[in-house]
C-alpha cells in the first residue's frame, strides 16, 4: 500500500497500531501537531479525500490509497489558502500551536457551519485566544495593518513568524528528526506517599530496544527546584531528578531510554518496583497538624518547619488590626477557595538533548532557556560554555514552562549515552505531573465605616504547595497584591505554603495574585452589600490613588511608582458600559439575572531579579538583527520587540530580523513571564536599538559635516540637514574603517510600575438547573501606552477567556487516594468556542509606566479580576453568594431559593 | 494515540468474524474511541469496516442500522415523514460531545459496544425500543433489548468474542411522538443528563428514557401519562447507585435535572391538556 501526501507519494508502511498523526509526523509533515493525542483538540486535523479528520485518532493504514492532506499541503509560503490568509491578517492565533487544525476544520465549513461557530469548532481547542480572533479569521475579518517607516508603536503589525504559523511552517520544539534519536519514557508513581525499596531493571532492560533504566541511584545526588527564577535562593532545593521517596502520585520512579516510543513504554511496564508505602496527606490544613505525616526533612534551611509541613509562613502587621475592627460600623469576614487549576497549554511540555563537539545542546519547550541552561549546569557539574540551551516556537505557556520537568531527563541521557534523545510529555502527563496552579483557601476579613471606609483589613492565606516547593513562597508573596489594592491604616496579612502528597504546584497567569483576588473582591462586595453601598463606590472610596504608599507585606521603600489613577478610570468605564446594556431581557422565564464587577492590579515586573540583555547589529546587508533571549509562545513580545525596534531606527518591522531564546546566539534573558517580556526586555531592546541608532547618526554626522541633531534615522537611509546618506554607504564606509553598528544593553525589572484592570459581567442564572450564561462581558485595562493595539486585545480576551474556564467549569477531580480523575481534556473542560462571550475590551491610555514607549505587559494581570465578577454577578442574580470555585451547576443549583422572582439586571 | 502494543490488524476478517478471537484481540470500527486512551493489553484490531454492513436500511418493519454505520451518515440520513421520532436521530448525534469530524469516522455500534453513560446512540436505540443483533464466535446469534446490553459504566453484556452486528429499530417507535431534554455543564459539552420520552400516535402513554445521568439507561413505561407527583416517584425509585457520578455531574444533580426535564417532557407530550 503506498501512502499520498499533499500529493507526494510514500512507500513506507505505518506500524500496525501507529495513528494518522505520527505516521505524517514521521514523512516529515511536522505541521500535523498533538495536542491532546485523544481526539479532543482538533490540533492534528487532516484531511482524507477532504474531508477533515483527527489525525491522532485515525488509524494510519486507513489513509492508504487516500488522498492525504496537511497543512503544508493546503496552501505555500507566498501562496497561502485563502483560509490561511484570514488566519495570517486576523490574527487567528497567538502561540499558533492550534492553528493548523483550526485552519484545516474552517477551510472546509459549508456556509451552514459558518453560521454556527460554536458547534462547527466545538472539536478545536484554543488555549490563547479566547476564539474572538478566530471567529473574525474564519469571518475574513482583518486587523493586521502595516507600519510606516519610524512608526511601528502603535500599529496593529503581524508577528513576525505569522506567515509560517499560517503555512505550517513554524518550527515547535518536538518539529524536527534526529538520526539515530533515543525517546523517554517515564514511570510514575501509583502511591501518594511511599519508600521505593527497590527497582528491579533486569526485564525491562531485555526489551529489545531498551537501552538504560535510570533510577534514583543513576542521578547526580543533588538537590534543586524545577522552578524557573534568576535567583535559585527563592524557591527550596527540595527536588532530585529521581528520588527514592515518591510524595505524590504520577511523581517519576524511573526512566526508560529506548529506540522507540512503545519499547520505552514496554520498558515502564517490565520494571518492577517495591514500594513500601507511608501515609500521605492531601489538605494543607491536615498537613499542619500535629501528626501529620511528613513529607521532607529538614535539608534545606529554607523550609520553615518540616515537622508541620510548612515550607513557608508570612506574618505581617501594620498598624492594629484589632483597634480597627473595633472601630468598625460593619465587619464581614469570609473563607474564599480556588482549586487545583491547570495551564492546558496546547504544546505539551518537550525537549531533546544531543551532545555536538562535547558540548550538551538542549532544545526546549520553555519560557526560559537562560535559566534552563543554568539549571542543568548546575545539576550535572557542567561549566556555562559546556551547555546550550535554546527555544523554537513554543506552543503556549501561561507559567507551565516556567519550569525544568523535561530537561533534566533528556540531559542525563545525552550526556550519559552521546546519543540525542527527547522526552514529550502526555497530556495525562500534563495534568498529572505538572505544575498546576496552588489551591488557596483565604479567609478574609473586613472591618468599615459605614461610609465605607476600610478600618481593619486582615487576610489567612492557606497555600496548598503540592509534594515540592517551586514557585511555593514567591506566588505566597504575589498574593499581597490583592490586599495592596485598598488604602487602610491597618492591615493584617497571615500566609502559610504547606506541603501536601499531591501534585506540585507551580507558576500560572495572574501567579498568586489570582486566587486572593478571588477572595478579596469577593469580600469587598460582600461588604458593599452589608454597607448597602454600591460595590463599585466602595472601591473609589478605598483603592490606591497616585501618591498612596503600596502597602501589602511591609510598610517601607519600594521600588514601584504610579502617577496616574488608571485604576479609577477602569472602574469608571466598567460602570458606565454595564449601565449602558443593562436591562435587556433575560434569557427566560426561569432566568435570574444579574451583574458583578471587581478590580485587580498588578505590578508590571516580578520582585524577584529579572534581567534581559539584547543585541542590535546592523548587517551587510542592511538588515538589522535583533537579538534577544525572550522566548515566543503567543504572548507577543516578538511583535512588541521588532516594533521597538523599527520605531527608534526609523524603519519598518520588514528591516529587523529578529533572533530569539538561543543561549549561543542571545544574551541572558531571565525569562517571559511576570509580563517581563515587554516591560524589561522590552527595555533591552528600547536601549540597544536607541544605541545603534546613536552610533549611525553619530558616524552619518561625521560623514556628512552636519550636526548631529540635524541627522534623522530615514528607514534605509539617514537624513543629514538637507542631504540623505543610504545605509548602504554608511555601512560600506563604516567597514573599511573597521566599524560595525552593533550595541547590547541590559535592563533589569526595577524600578517598576503597576497597571490596573476591572472587569464586569452581567449574568443569567438559571433557578433550576444552575446553569450560568454569561449576557455581557467588559473588562477596562490600563495598558499604558499600546505598542500593538490587536495584540493586546488578544492578551486580555484570551485571559478573559481562560479566567472563565477556572472560574466555571474547570478543576481536578482527585479522589481519597490522590489520584486525579479527569486528566484528559475530554473531561478537564478548558472552554470552547462556544462557552466564551464576546468582552468589551476597553484600553485607558496612561503615560506613567517606566517600561518601553510607557508601554505595560497585559499578559497577566487581565485574568485576575474574571473569577470574582463572575462570584459577584451570580450573587446579584440569586442573592446567593458562592465562595467556593468553580461555579458548576451542581455547586449552584442546590443553595438556589425555590422560588424567586427575577430581577432586572 | 499509536497503539504500540498491537502487533496485527486484520484488514479482511472472514464474513463470520470472531471463530479465531484470542485474548488481546479488539473489534476496531471507527477507532475514535479505541485510539484515544492506551490499550496496553491489547495486541490484534479486527477491522469490522472492511465488512462492508449496509449502515441503513428502512424496510415496512422499521430501520436497520448495521453497527459500523457512521454517525455522519446517520445524522444525514433523510428519514421518512411517517417517522416522527426520527428527529431524535439528529439530536442525539448532536448530543455527542465530539464534533462533526470525529463523526466522520465514529460509528453507532462503537458508541453503543463502548457502553459510557453518555453514550447518545444509546439514548437513541433504548428510547425507539430498538433490539440488538449480536454474534457470537461459535456462530449462534442472539437478540437483545436495548435496554438490557448496557450494564453499568463502561460494562455491558458482550461475551468475549461478541460483536453487536445491527441495531433493528421498530416501525411503532418510530412513528412515536417525541420530546427530549438534555443538559451539560459546559455548552455543546459531554451529556449530564440526556432524556427522552416517546408516546405512540394517538395513544396517552408514555416511554421515558433516562440516561447519562444514569450508570446504565433506565426506562419507565406508563400505559398512561401519570400525574407529577406518580412521575416524580417513579424517579426517585431509581436505586441511588444507579444515578452516575463523575466529573460531568453529581448523582445529586442528576437526579434533579432528571425530575425537572421529565417533567418538562411530561407536560411537552400532554400537550398542555395537563398543565
Amino acid at each position: 500500500m503506498s501512502y499520498l501526501v499533499n500529493g507526494r507519494r510514500f512507500d513506507r508502511e505505518p506500524a500496525p497500531g501507529q495513528c494518522l498523526r505520527t505516521f505524517l509526523r514521521e514523512l516529515g509533515h511536522f505541521g500535523v501537531k498533538k495536542g491532546c493525542d485523544a481526539g479532543d483538540c482538533g490540533a492534528c486535523t487532516v484531511w482524507l479525500d477532504g474531508t477533515p479528520v483527527h489525525s491522532c485518532i485515525t488509524p494510519a493504514f486507513r489513509a492508504g490509497g487516500r488522498a492525504v492532506t496537511t497543512i503544508e499541503g493546503l496552501g505555500r509560503p507566498g501562496a497561502p489558502h485563502p483560509m490561511q490568509r484570514q488566519f495570517e491578517n486576523a490574527p487567528g492565533f497567538q502561540c499558533g500551536f492550534c492553528t493548523a487544525g483550526m485552519i484545516m476544520t474552517s477551510a472546509t465549513f459549508t456556509e451552514e457551519q459558518k453560521a454556527d461557530l460554536p458547534r462547527a469548532l466545538k472539536g478545536n481547542l484554543c488555549r490563547c485566544t479566547g476564539y474572538r480572533a478566530i471567529e473574525d479569521a474564519v469571518k475574513g475579518v482583518g486587523a493586521v495593518e502595516s507600519a510606516a517607516p519610524g512608526k511601528a508603536v502603535g500599529k496593529s503589525v503581524g508577528a513576525p513568524a505569522g506567515h509560517d504559523v499560517v503555512t505550517g511552517h513554524a518550527e515547535f520544539t518536538m518539529d524536527t528528526r534526529i538520526d539515530g534519536m533515543l525517546h523517554l519514557k517515564v514511570l510514575h508513581s501509583p502511591h501518594a506517599h511511599a519508600r521505593i525499596r527497590s527497582i528491579d531493571k533486569r526485564a525491562a532492560l531485555a526489551v529489545p530496544g531498551v537501552h538504560r533504566v535510570y533510577t534514583w541511584q543513576d542521578v547526580p545526588r543533588r538537590r534543586f527546584t524545577t522552578a524557573i527564577h534568576t535567583d535559585h535562593l527563592v524557591d527550596p532545593d527540595d527536588t532530585y531528578i529521581l528520588d527514592d521517596t515518591v510524595r505524590f502520585v504520577g511523581q517519576r520512579v524511573a526512566a526508560v531510554l529506548a529506540d522507540t516510543v512503545g519499547a520505552a513504554e514496554e520498558g515502564c511496564r517490565r520494571l518492577d518496583v517495591a514500594y513500601e508505602p507511608l501515609p500521605a496527606v492531601f489538605d494543607p490544613e491536615a498537613a499542619m497538624a500535629d501528626g501529620a505525616p511528613q513529607l521532607h526533612g529538614s535539608h534545606d534551611p529554607f523550609v520553615r518547619d518540616p515537622v508541620h509541613n510548612i515550607l513557608i509562613e508570612l506574618h505581617s502587621h501594620i498598624g492594629d488590626v484589632d483597634a480597627g475592627f473595633a472601630s468598625a460600623d460593619v465587619i464581614h469576614e469570609g473563607t474564599y477557595f480556588s482549586p487545583r487549576v491547570q495551564h492546558a497549554h496546547l504544546e505539551t511540555h518537550g525537549s531533546i538533548a544531543w551532545m555536538e563537539d562535547g558540548r550538551l545542546n538542549v532544545r526546549t519547550s520553555s519560557q526560559s532557556p537562560s535559566i534552563a541552561k543554568v539549571k542543568l549546569e548546575y545539576l550535572f557539574a557542567l561549566r556555562p560554555d559546556q551547555v546550550r540551551v535554546f527555544c523554537k516556537r513554543v506552543g503556549g505557556g501561561f507559567g507551565g514552562k516556567q519550569e525544568v520537568i523535561t530537561e533534566d531527563l533528556v540531559a542525563l541521557a545525552a550526556l550519559d549515552t552521546g546519543r540525542p534523545a527527547c522526552l514529550e510529555l502526555t497530556r495525562e502527563e500534563e495534568f498529572t505531573t505538572a505544575s498546576p496552579r496552588h489551591p488557596m483557601t483565604l479567609t478574609v476579613k473586613l472591618g468599615a465605616k459605614s461610609d465605607g471606609t476600610l478600618t481593619a483589613f486582615q487576610v489567612r492565606n492557606v497555600s496548598n504547595t503540592g509534594a515540592y516547593g517551586n514557585h511555593g513562597g514567591e506566588t505566597l508573596y504575589a498574593g499581597g497584591a490583592a490586599v495592596m489594592i485598598y488604602r487602610c491604616p491597618n492591615k493584617k496579612y497571615d500566609a502559610y505554603s504547606v506541603y501536601t502528597n499531591t501534585v506540585p504546584s507551580g507558576a500560572l497567569r495572574g501567579y498568586g495574585m489570582t486566587q486572593p483576588a478571588f477572595a478579596v473582591e469577593s469580600a469587598m462586595d460582600e461588604l458593599a452589600r452589608a454597607l448597602h453601598l454600591d460595590p463599585l463606590e466602595l472601591r473609589r472610596r478605598n483603592t490606591v490613588r497616585p501618591g498612596d504608599p503600596l502597602v501589602a507585606l511591609h510598610d517601607g521603600p519600594d521600588d514601584v511608582t504610579f502617577t496616574e489613577d488608571g485604576l479609577a478610570r477602569c472602574v469608571d468605564l466598567v460602570d458606565g458600559a454595564l449601565a449602558r446594556t443593562a436591562g435587556g431581557p433575560p434569557p427566560g422565564p426561569d432566568w435570574l439575572v444579574g451583574a458583578g464587577v471587581a478590580s485587580s492590579l498588578h505590578e508590571t515586573a516580578p520582585p524577584t531579579e529579572h534581567l534581559s540583555e539584547a543585541w542590535v547589529t546592523l548587517g551587510d546587508d542592511l538588515i538589522y538583527e535583533l537579538a534577544v533571549g525572550t522566548v515566543e509562545f503567543g504572548e507577543g513580545t516578538s511583535t512588541a520587540h521588532v516594533q521597538i525596534a523599527a520605531n527608534q531606527l526609523g524603519t519598518t518591522p520588514s528591516r529587523i530580523r529578529l533572533v530569539q531564546s538561543d543561549t549561543d546566539r542571545t544574551g541572558f534573558d531571565t525569562g517571559a513571564f511576570a509580563s517581563a517580556g515587554l516591560f524589561v526586555a522590552g527595555n533591552a531592546v528600547l536601549r540597544a536599538a536607541n544605541a545603534v541608532r546613536d552610533r549611525i547618526l553619530e558616524f552619518a554626522a561625521a560623514h556628512t559635516g552636519v550636526h548631529v541633531v540635524m541627522c534623522s534615522m530615514d528607514d534605509d537611509g539617514v537624513t543629514c540637514g538637507d542631504r540623505r546618506v543610504s545605509l548602504a554607504e554608511l555601512v560600506a564606509l563604516a567597514r573599511r574603517r573597521g566599524i560595525r553598528f552593533t550595541a547590547a544593553r541590559k535592563a533589569y525589572g526595577s524600578p517598576r510600575s503597576v497597571t490596573s484592570n476591572t472587569h464586569g459581567f452581567r449574568v443569567a442564572v438559571h433557578r433550576v438547573t444552575g446553569e450560568i450564561r454569561i449576557l455581557y462581558s467588559v473588562q477596562a485595562a490600563d495598558a499604558g501606552v499600546i505598542i500593538n493595539p490587536v495584540q493586546v486585545r488578544g492578551q486580555i480576551e484570551g485571559g478573559v477567556a481562560q479566567g472563565i474556564g477556572f472560574a466555571l467549569t474547570e478543576h481536578h477531580y482527585v479522589d481519597g487516594n490522590g489520584v486525579m480523575a479527569n486528566p484528559n481534556l475530554r473531561n478537564y473542560r478548558i472552554p470552547t468556542y462556544a462557552d466564551i462571550p464576546r468582552t468589551e475590551v476597553i484600553l485607558v491610555g496612561s503615560a506613567d509606566s517606566v517600561g518601553p514607549m510607557r508601554a505595560k505587559g497585559m499578559a497577566e494581570c487581565c485574568i485576575n479580576p474574571v473569577a470574582p465578577a463572575l462570584a459577584n454577578a451570580v450573587h446579584d442574580a440569586t442573592g446567593v453568594r458562592y465562595r467556593a470555585l468553580p461555579l458548576t451547576p451542581e455547586r449552584i443549583y442546590g443553595r438556589l431559593p425555590a422560588e424567586q422572582s427575577v430581577s432586572a439586571g | 494515540m499509536d497503539l504500540n502494543t498491537i502487533t496485527e490488524v486484520v484488514r479482511r476478517p472472514s464474513e463470520r468474524p470472531g471463530t479465531d478471537w484470542r485474548e488481546g484481540d479488539a473489534w476496531l470500527a471507527g477507532g475514535t474511541w479505541l485510539y484515544s486512551v492506551e490499550q496496553p493489553d491489547l495486541r490484534r484490531l479486527i477491522d469490522l469496516t472492511a465488512l462492508g454492513w449496509e449502515p441503513l436500511v428502512p424496510t415496512d418493519r422499521g430501520l436497520e442500522i448495521g453497527a459500523t454505520c457512521t454517525v455522519r451518515d446517520l445524522y444525514a440520513f433523510p428519514w421518512p415523514v411517517r417517522w416522527t421520532a426520527g428527529v431524535l436521530f439528529r439530536r442525539s448525534c448532536e448530543a455527542f460531545l465530539s464534533s462533526f469530524k470525529v463523526w466522520n469516522a465514529a460509528t453507532v455500534g462503537g458508541n453503543i459496544c463502548m457502553s459510557l453513560p453518555a453514550g447518545p446512540m444509546i439514548t437513541l436505540t433504548v428510547a425507539l425500543e430498538a433490539r440488538y443483533e449480536l454474534w457470537a464466535p461459535d456462530g449462534s446469534v442472539r437478540f437483545v433489548d436495548a435496554l438490557d446490553f448496557v450494564t453499568g459504566d463502561h460494562r455491558n453484556i458482550l461475551a468475549p468474542g461478541e460483536i453487536l452486528r445491527r441495531v433493528t429499530v421498530p416501525e411503532h417507535a418510530l412513528r412515536a411522538r417525541v420530546a427530549h431534554r438534555r443538559f451539560t455543564l459546559t455548552r455543546l459539552g459531554r451529556s449530564t443528563v440526556f432524556l427522552a420520552g416517546t408516546q405512540q400516535p394517538g395513544g396517552h402513554d408514555l416511554l421515558l428514557t433516562i440516561t447519562a445521568g444514569t450508570t446504565r439507561p433506565v426506562r419507565i413505561a406508563f400505559d398512561a401519562v401519570p400525574d407529577a407527583r406518580t412521575l416524580r416517584r417513579s424517579i426517585d425509585a431509581v436505586p441511588a447507585d444507579v444515578w452516575f457520578d463523575d466529573p460531568n455531574g453529581t448523582p445529586d444533580h442528576r437526579r434533579h435535572l432528571t425530575r425537572h426535564f421529565a417533567e418538562e417532557i411530561r407536560r411537552e407530550l400532554t400537550a398542555g391538556d395537563l398543565t
